[in-house]
């Protein structure tokens, strides 16, 4: 097999010239997925015969929900490959994805509070599914906060992909909570092995936003992984050559 | 397969059965996180390539100055 790639890949200048043509790709297909992933979701599915109209935070909620935990398996993996192979595109990977993440965290912990109102009458419960979503909130907040601790981007860079590291212990635990302790959020609803519990009619928009949700992820990764290419490669003369370019 | 849209009119798709302010209040901060982890980075690189053409513009006029010292001094 030619390895070539996984070694031009250690060059950011590389890198950020071969993504340049794949943004607005990802920007029109994320846009549209979205947009109609949330039409679809809010006025033409159907209403859940339980739940009536507060089951439509649901396209929201699972795709984000989703989000937050791949961008988490993204951020531990490069984080890894930052510690092993010192890669810098890996370490540069591994801090773009800690906001983005947390965002998304955040998201899904507030549109489940506001389900959670209507559904259980309550905006929070110590739930374990809730309880391991806030660990995973927070672990992403260290991850940013390491970031910004060290004078060295080295230390800085190996602290966070250590601590990504260690939390991904709390991945499985987000995942079976709802099996383990059956409490109060329900358990998934999308499943890989079995038949999913949700009607087709229901289940096409929230698979539209879920696919939307990842190409808008792989979208802003993108381009805060290229806008921290440039910061850290500010002195070589060609992003000297591009900040030229662009302010002309 | 067809779809139908859900509600009798705009302002039952406003209300919702009375879920209606959870729902939208959901959405609206969906769009404002998507929209600023889509703006952030576009905005962070605004600045940066400002502050590296600064110090570009200074780096030339440092430099302008010191031959201008060197050509002074022969």
């Amino acid at each position: 097999m030619d390895w070539t790639w996984f070694h031009r890949l250690g060059s950011p200048k590389w890198f950020y010239e071969k993504t340049n043509a794949w943004i607005p790709w990802l920007a029109v297909i994320s846009i549209s997925l979205l947009l109609i992933g949330t039409v679809w979701g809010l006025a033409f599915a159907p209403a859940d015969f339980k739940q009536g109209n507060s089951y439509r935070i649901i396209y929201l909620h699972v795709p984000a929900s989703f989000l937050a935990l791949a961008g988490y398996y993204i951020m531990a993996i490069s984080g890894a490959i930052g510690l092993i192979w010192k890669m810098k595109l890996a370490d540069m990977v591994m801090k773009s994805a800690a906001p983005i993440g947390s965002v998304l965290t955040f998201l899904a912990l507030v549109t489940g509070a506001i389900w959670g109102k209507p559904t259980w009458g309550t905006w929070w419960v110590w739930d374990a599914r809730i309880t391991s979503m806030l660990v995973l909130f927070f672990l992403y907040l260290g991850v940013i906060a390491l970031q910004e601790a060290y004078q060295h981007q080295d230390t800085a860079n190996k602290a966070s992909a250590v601590l990504s590291l260690v939390g991904t212990v709390n991945i499985p635990i987000i995942y079976k909570s709802v099996d383990w302790w059956y409490t109060l959020h329900q358990p998934a609803t999308l499943k890989l092995t079995s038949e999913s519990t949700i009607h087709w009619s229901m289940l096409y928009p929230l698979l539209i936003m879920i696919a939307g949700f990842y190409c808008f992820y792989a979208l802003v990764l993108l381009q805060r992984t290229r806008t921290e290419i440039l910061s850290r490669e500010k002195k070589t003369k060609w992003v000297k050559a591009l900040a030229e370019e662009k302010g002309s | 397969m067809e779809l139908v849209f859900q509600f009798e009119n705009l302002s039952d798709f406003l209300t919702m059965s009375g879920h209606g302010p959870y729902v939208w209040a959901c959405y609206i901060i969906g769009a404002l996180c998507l929209i600023y982890l889509a703006v952030s980075p576009l905005r962070s690189r605004k600045v940066l390539l400002r502050e590296i053409r600064r110090l570009q513009r200074i780096e030339a006029h440092e430099k302008k100055q010191r031959e201008q010292m060197a050509a002074s001094t022969n």
